[in-house]
């Protein structure tokens, strides 16, 4: 019979959440940012279909670093757990607050009990009538739950990303200009120490909104709408119209 | 343990908001409730919905509802509507018990939605009808009782580019239907007023017209159909679905075309 090592808790929380760093380090990131017009989600994704970004419910969004298979199937989720809610008591309890809880609890509960930890890294954000009813959550692999204001940046090397992020976002800003914001400093993902990479184009990067307004501008209350790549390419261009 | 990952699979699989809920929670479905062992007599014991009209137009369909809802020999409601957009290109209208048939036209609603945001695409066109026949089938005990449901399904055909339109009976059948159709129980009535009106290649404002005046043909020959309201100004609940998705017609445009028609009857001055 071969003896048991003993490893302990700390140890084994700490080894646990390393892989779980590691895991997301390999991808790109995303960025969540409020602005005047709503929210803008902004990642780097070459895939056409494989989707980092979704939409959840009315005004609810999603947005994804890590492993593809995890976050599809957490994002699945939570559009069962939406419209299960909204099916059974109305579309308006339907919460940003009440689904990052639940992601909350199933991302603890996979990290202290399952064999291995998810090694994703999600956003659930909810557009509000002004900016300061705005709701961005931030959830890490561990459970971990923050409610941010104005943006978040996920992924690997979300520090420098955030650094140059500063600079450029303001909370004035409309969707092309928060978007140009997110997209430039996506290029410094390289770290602090390294150069920032070309200028990206609309091919490699996926892009999706929340209207603050949808009701009124386009005739409908889901406020998702993806960002086609023409519309993102006259967005990227520094005095192209506005959307 | 090849089972477990095989049930995964399947579990990941569904798509069906219906599927789902009923697997989870069964009660919250419209199809769970028991009307008890009385003989049919689901028109005295909860508001019925009636009269709805279907044509296809040059680029698209359109459906309109009646506003009356009766129970019995009363008028239960003279606001109702019975009309509602399904999705973004397709409407659904409803006759029958109108409290049951609500509650299948949220289901459905969401059923669409939720498979619209799983899979990243939209349901085609003869899915979507399928699915409602789906929904009308699991009906079919309470229709039984008395409590039946029979919808029309009218969208936009995005691969084909036309507006198509199907009926069902409360067994679940469905029947594509050509030009137009009508059900409720002033249909007979609406159906010969539209075989007289419509055209080949109908404009949005004539198919309109022609909607709103088989309505009022239908009203005035069936208890319980409502015509137009000129004291309370309601009218008609009308929807095109063409390639631009689903609009309600406005209710200025309803109340001209109902004026018009009004007007030239009383002009015209005949009994019947």
């Amino acid at each position: 019979m071969t003896q048991q090592f003993y490893v302990s808790p700390e140890q084994l929380m700490k080894d646990r959440a390393d892989f779980a760093r590691k895991g997301i380090a390999r991808g790109r990131s995303v960025v969540v940012l409020s602005c005047r017009e709503g929210i803008a989600l902004v990642a780097e994704n070459p895939s056409p279909s494989l989707h980092k970004l979704g939409e959840i419910y009315d005004r609810i969004a999603f947005a994804a670093v890590g492993k593809y298979n995890e976050f599809e199937s957490l994002r699945q989720a939570g559009v069962r757990y939406a419209d299960v809610r909204g099916y059974s008591y109305d579309r308006e309890d339907v919460t940003a607050r009440g689904l990052a809880s639940v992601y909350a609890q199933s991302l603890g509960a996979v990290f202290t009990a399952e064999s291995k930890p998810f090694e994703v890294e999600l956003a659930v954000a909810e557009v509000g009538a002004s900016m300061t009813q705005d709701h961005i959550y931030r959830l890490t692999f561990d459970g971990s739950i923050a409610d941010e204001t104005g943006f978040i940046v996920m992924g690997g090397q979300a520090d420098a990303v955030v650094e140059a992020l500063k600079g450029r976002w303001n909370a004035d800003q409309d969707f092309g200009e928060g978007i140009r914001a997110a997209v430039d400093s996506l290029r410094y993902d390289g770290g602090p120490n390294s150069e920032p990479r070309a200028h990206l184009g609309s091919q490699t990067l996926e892009v999706a909104v929340l209207d603050r307004s949808p009701l009124t501008t386009r005739g409908t209350v889901r406020a998702f709408r993806r960002v086609s790549n023409q519309e993102l390419d006259v967005m990227l261009t520094p005095d192209g119209a506005a959307l | 343990m090849p089972e477990d990952a095989a049930a995964t699979i399947g579990r990941a699989a569904s798509t069906s908001f219906s599927d789902y809920i009923a697997a989870q929670n069964p009660a919250a479905l419209p199809s769970a409730r028991n009307a008890g062992n009385h003989a049919a007599g689901g028109a005295d014991l909860a508001p019925h919905a009636t009269t709805i009209v279907s044509l296809t137009y040059a680029g698209g369909v359109l459906m309109a509802g009646d506003r009356r809802a009766t129970m019995g020999n009363i008028i239960a409601s003279r606001h109702i509507e019975k009309v509602f957009p399904a999705d973004m290109f397709s409407v659904l209208g409803i006759a029958g018990s109108a409290g049951i048939a609500l509650d299948i036209t949220r289901l459905f609603q969401v059923e669409l939605e939720h498979y619209e945001k799983i899979e990243g695409t939209r349901m085609s066109l003869d899915g979507k009808a399928n699915r409602l026949a789906a929904m009308i089938r699991a009906n079919l005990p309470l229709a039984l009782q008395g409590l039946a449901v029979v919808p029309l399904f009218a969208g936009f055909d995005t691969t084909r580019r036309i507006g198509r339109l199907f009926s069902f009976d409360v067994t679940g059948g469905r029947y594509e239907e050509q030009e137009h159709h009508s059900v409720g129980s002033g249909s007979v009535f609406a159906r010969g007023a539209l075989k007289k009106l419509w055209k080949p290649n109908l404009g949005e404002d004539e198919a309109v017209k022609v909607a709103v005046e088989s309505l009022y043909d239908a009203a005035d020959d069936d208890s319980a159909t409502g015509g137009p309201d000129v004291v309370r100004q309601l009218w008609p609940v009308v929807y095109t679905v063409n390639g631009a998705g689903a609009r309600r017609i406005p209710e200025r445009t309803l109340a001209e075309a109902a004026e018009e028609i009004i007007a030239s009857r009383s002009v015209s001055g005949r009994e019947a």
